[in-house]
This record gives structure tokens, C-alpha cells and sequence, in this order.
């Protein structure tokens, strides 16, 4: 049997978690695929062919792929699963909107957020904010989860995979894309970064937030993040919310800037390499997984670390 | 029209759960509990939809033991009219939950079905999705602002890096993101009111579903925690420290 992996893109590169979910799909230790559904798939599928461990990339194309629904993309994947007993994806806003259709669609179980592959069909994730892990097995004749990209290397690049057309059935009515915001960066992203800058709620004002962080992250080239204190309080825009219910990151280096380090915001930060917190509470949550904490004034350190650098 | 909101039961989000000794399962035995913050958000969003004139009648659902009349009460008293509780003592994962919320929507015909986006014990997020798909209806997950107009709901979602606004044909399955509103506070008149709201106890023996028990957890554990680190005194020898990790700065 083989093992399918739902590839995440923007339409012209892959998501570097694609190369991190095909690392992850080794361990059934059978062939792996590569679905590309796009709207203009070949460059797409061309870059999936190169991945190391992939056997071949199905390519699904329809002009509706340009904005595809969960709807259209789960009526393409649950036909192909007869050839399957593994479905994954990378975690993210993409899949895990996706996969718990096509798992219902298949009447299987599905496991979010895996960090570990114990075997076949035995997975440990985090529970109750990462704050627990359970390992669970799931006896479903198909698997399908989505693991955490950030826990697995990514594949390298140099094979060629074979790359087949597959039919692709036509967008089912009921549900239709009308328009996506995007914030517009030239920093990298969140969850590529290898250095991310990250601001909470004692920032006080979006102003503040945008004239400390962005310097500092400028210098280390590296992405910001915020808690959900400060998204919640309009500091920051929603889709840099860094824990349980935004993005979770492990970076090479996380600087924490005013951030108490609640438990869900702990959940999407405390797999990074190193942590630095900043704050001027000394019992601050977030010195507790930091491995640097200076207890300061951020507004006096943070341009002094700035101007440092 | 009418909304079916589904919600869960909980251990409060400021609470920090601890694995049992015998690493079976976590211990939740007299822990606050309360109900699920994302699908609080679902039910402010029915009621507001409801002072809207959209919304009709708002029926609040929830699976589980009878401890779950509670948060069935607090729905009541936020403003739904009437609950359902699917009694089990079953352990249900997403798929199963799914299920019986499917046979729940078969009996209600609601025109709207509002859940939170995730549970924050399970952190699954799966079960609105899954639940669409049971009922072959279209799916708007992670809704952040929700417009009515005749038979569509125009959704805004947060996704990764901003938002994609959607169009869905009603009935459809949305799940409510924290930024969707902020739930209102019950007040102790309203749940002394709630009292009187009907709150309907059905066996879920009598919803035929049937339910395959695949998932089990085999033990818990607590992670490793982060080797504790060091205060340093000021900027430069936060520096110092950051340059001997070779090439995370420059």
C-alpha cells in the first residue's frame, strides 16, 4: 500500500512543510505520493517530483484550484484513498481544514498535531495545550493526521519523481471563495523563520509595538510574532499569534518582548532552540522555559539590544 | 431560522492539568470546569444573529454526562431557548461526536450549525469540519465575522498569514475563532431564568448511531521540561550569552 501527502502551496511554491510531512510519511516505510491540486500545477508538481522519498506526484488541475475549497479538495482526495492506508499533511490553517473532511468523508478517525510516530498507527501529540502528551494508536484501515512540521527534518532535493494527471472532479456548488487578505511582508514566515521577535500585551499600544519590535526583528532578519494578549488587544494582526489557537514555531532563537508567557501561548513557542524573555515582571511565566530571561524595562533594552546588534 | 450550537465541556483554560501517577490519563477529578471558550464564542455569535432578526430560535446542544447540564444552563442564561443532552458516559472522539451531532441536525433541520473551532482539552479541531462533511453540507471554519443575507452566510476566516472571505449556501457548518465576538457575562437573573428554559435529556441510544471505538489512548505523560535557564543583568551580557550559540546572531 502507499501513503498519499495533501501538499500545501500559494499557488507557485510549495510550502516548505511539504519536504517536513515527506520526511515524516518514511516512517510506513512504503511509497509515498504527492497530491498537487492547482490551478496551474506543473511547477508545483515539478518541485514536489524533486523531493527525496517521493514516488510519484498526482497532479489534480482545474481552473476552480486557483481558490480551492475544503469541499472541492476533499471530493478530489477520498476517491484516490482506495490506493491508501496513510493520508497526511503538514499542520496548519490549510489541513486541518481539509484532512477532518476527507477522515469523515472516509468514516476514519483522524489525529491532529502529531509530534512523534511511535509506529504504524501509534502517535504521540499534545493535549490540553501541549501541556500533556498522550500517545494514542488509532486502528482506522486508514490513517489520517497531520503532524507537526517543526518535528520533522525537511526531505532533502535531487530525485525525479514521476508526475501523473489524475481526473479531477468538478468544484461542488455551496461553497465559493470570494477574497483573501494577506499582510503584506518582506520579513520571512512565521513559521520558516529561523530567528522570530515576539511582542505581548505590555507593548500597550499597536504604535509601541510596531516602533520597539520591527527594528529589532529588521536587525535579526527575523519574523514577529505576538501573544494572543496582544493580537486581542489590536497590537497585532491575528495571523501572527504565536500558541494553542495561532501558529506554533520553533525557531533557532525566540525573543520574548513583554509576554507573561501563558500556558497556550507557551504551547507555540517552547520548541524553540533557544529562548530569550524580556519582562519586567520577575515572576513572569515565560522565565520559566526561557534559557536567557533579563527582567528590565522593554522599553529601555529592547532599542539598547537593538542598537547593539 | 433556527441555529444548533454545539458546545463542549471542559477543564477551565486557566487551569493546568496534571497526569495521573499511573500515566493512564490526566486528572481532572475536582477541577473547574466550564465550557469550551471557542464555542462560548459560537453561542454569543447565534444570539447576536438572533438580536439581528436572522436567527429564530437558537437550540444548544452538548454530549456527555449529566455534570454537562451546566454549561447547557449557561448557554440557556447567554440566551439560547432550549438544550439537548445527549447522555453518555462514552468517551467519543471528533469522528463519533460528529455522528451524533449529525443524527441531532437530522431532528432539528437547523438552517445554522455554529461550533467552536477547537475543543482546548483535545485540541483536535476537527469536529465542525467532520460534521459538515457527515452531512454533505458546505464548511467555513475559523470564522472570525459571519454576514447573513437570504440564504448565505458570507464568512471572513483566519487563515495563515490574513483572512479569506468565503460564500456558503445554507445550511452550512461554521466554527467560531476567538476574534468573532467576545461572549457576553451571564448575569445571576439570566440563570435563574434559565432554569425555566427547557433542557431535553436524550439517551443516546435513542439516536441509532453507531460508533466505533478505533482511537484509544494508551498512556499520558508530562514533557520534558526545559532546562531551567539564567537571568542575565543587562543587554550586553544577554549578547554575550546569544554569540557563544554559533550563528543564531551575528
Amino acid at each position: 500500500m502507499r501513503t498519499l501527502i495533501i501538499a500545501e502551496h500559494n499557488g507557485q511554491h510549495l510550502n516548505e512543510q511539504v519536504a517536513r510531512a515527506v520526511t515524516a510519511a518514511q516512517q510506513w516505510q512504503q511509497p509515498v505520493d504527492v497530491l498537487i491540486a492547482a490551478a496551474q500545477p506543473d511547477a508545483l508538481a515539478a518541485q514536489a517530483a524533486t523531493l527525496q522519498g517521493v514516488s510519484s506526484v498526482l497532479v489534480a488541475s482545474d481552473a476552480a484550484l486557483q481558490h480551492p475549497t475544503a469541499e472541492h479538495l476533499a471530493d478530489i482526495i477520498v476517491p484516490l484513498a482506495a490506493n491508501y492506508t496513510v493520508v497526511l499533511a503538514a499542520h496548519s490553517a490549510f489541513s486541518k481544514n481539509v484532512l477532518p473532511r476527507v477522515a469523515a468523508l472516509l468514516d476514519v478517525n483522524m489525529l491532529s498535531d502529531v509530534l512523534e510516530i511511535v509506529n504504524t498507527n501509534t502517535y504521540v501529540r499534545g493535549i490540553y495545550a501541549g501541556n500533556v502528551l498522550a500517545t494514542v494508536q488509532n486502528r482506522d484501515a486508514i490513517q489520517v493526521l497531520t503532524v507537526r512540521g517543526s518535528k520533522f527534518a525537511a526531505a532533502a532535493t535531487g530525485a525525479a519523481a514521476e508526475v501523473k494527471a489524475i481526473t479531477t472532479p468538478a468544484a461542488p456548488a455551496g461553497s465559493r471563495w470570494i477574497s483573501e487578505a494577506f499582510n503584506k511582508s518582506e520579513r520571512p514566515a512565521l513559521t520558516a523563520a529561523k530567528v522570530v521577535v515576539s511582542g505581548g500585551r505590555a507593548l500597550g499600544s499597536a504604535d509601541a509595538f510596531a516602533q520597539v519590535i520591527a527594528p529589532l526583528a529588521d536587525k535579526l532578519h527575523a519574523a514577529i510574532g505576538a501573544s494572543r494578549a496582544a493580537v486581542d488587544a489590536g497590537y497585532a494582526p491575528n495571523d501572527l499569534q504565536v500558541g494553542q489557537t495561532g501558529v506554533v514555531v520553533a525557531p533557532e532563537l525566540y525573543i520574548a518582548v513583554g509576554i507573561s508567557g501563558a500556558i497556550q501561548h507557551a504551547y507555540g513557542m517552547k520548541d524553540s532552540k533557544v529562548v530569550v524573555a524580556i519582562n519586567q515582571d520577575p515572576e513572569a511565566q515565560i522565565f520559566k522555559i526561557a534559557d536567557y530571561g533579563l527582567v528590565a524595562d522593554l522599553f529601555e533594552v529592547v532599542p539598547q539590544l537593538t542598537a547593539a546588534l | 431560522m433556527k441555529a444548533l450550537v454545539a458546545i463542549k465541556r471542559v477543564v477551565d483554560y486557566n487551569i493546568q492539568v496534571r497526569v495521573k501517577a499511573d500515566g493512564s490519563n490526566v486528572d481532572i477529578d475536582g477541577v473547574k470546569m466550564g465550557i469550551n471558550p471557542f464555542d462560548e464564542n459560537a453561542i454569543e455569535e447565534a444570539i447576536r444573529l438572533k438580536e439581528k432578526g436572522i436567527v429564530t430560535e437558537i437550540v444548544a446542544v452538548t454530549i456527555g454526562g449529566a455534570a454537562n447540564q451546566d454549561i447547557l444552563r449557561h448557554a440557556l442564561a447567554m440566551g439560547a431557548d432550549r438544550a439537548m443532552l445527549v447522555e453518555t458516559q462514552e468517551t467519543l472522539h471528533s469522528l463519533g461526536v460528529a455522528k451524533v451531532l449529525k443524527a441531532l441536525v437530522e431532528r432539528e433541520q437547523p438552517q445554522l450549525i455554529l461550533l467552536g473551532k477547537q475543543a482546548i482539552d483535545d485540541d483536535a479541531g476537527q469536529t465542525g469540519q467532520m460534521l459538515a462533511a457527515l452531512l454533505k453540507l458546505p464548511q467555513a471554519t475559523y470564522a472570525s465575522q459571519i454576514t447573513i443575507e437570504g440564504n448565505q452566510a458570507t464568512v471572513v476566516r483566519e487563515i495563515d498569514g490574513g483572512t479569506q472571505t468565503l460564500a456558503v449556501s445554507l445550511p452550512a457548518v461554521i466554527t467560531a475563532d476567538l476574534r468573532l465576538n467576545e461572549p457576553r457575562y451571564v448575569k445571576l437573573p439570566n440563570l435563574m431564568m434559565a432554569r425555566k428554559k427547557p433542557l431535553e435529556n436524550v439517551p443516546l441510544d435513542s439516536l441509532s448511531v453507531s460508533l466505533t471505538h478505533n482511537v484509544q489512548q494508551l498512556k499520558v505523560a508530562t514533557p520534558p521540561e526545559r532546562p531551567a535557564g539564567i537571568m542575565v543583568k543587562d543587554v550586553n551580557e544577554l549578547l554575550s550569552k546569544l554569540r557563544t550559540h554559533e550563528g543564531i546572531i551575528g
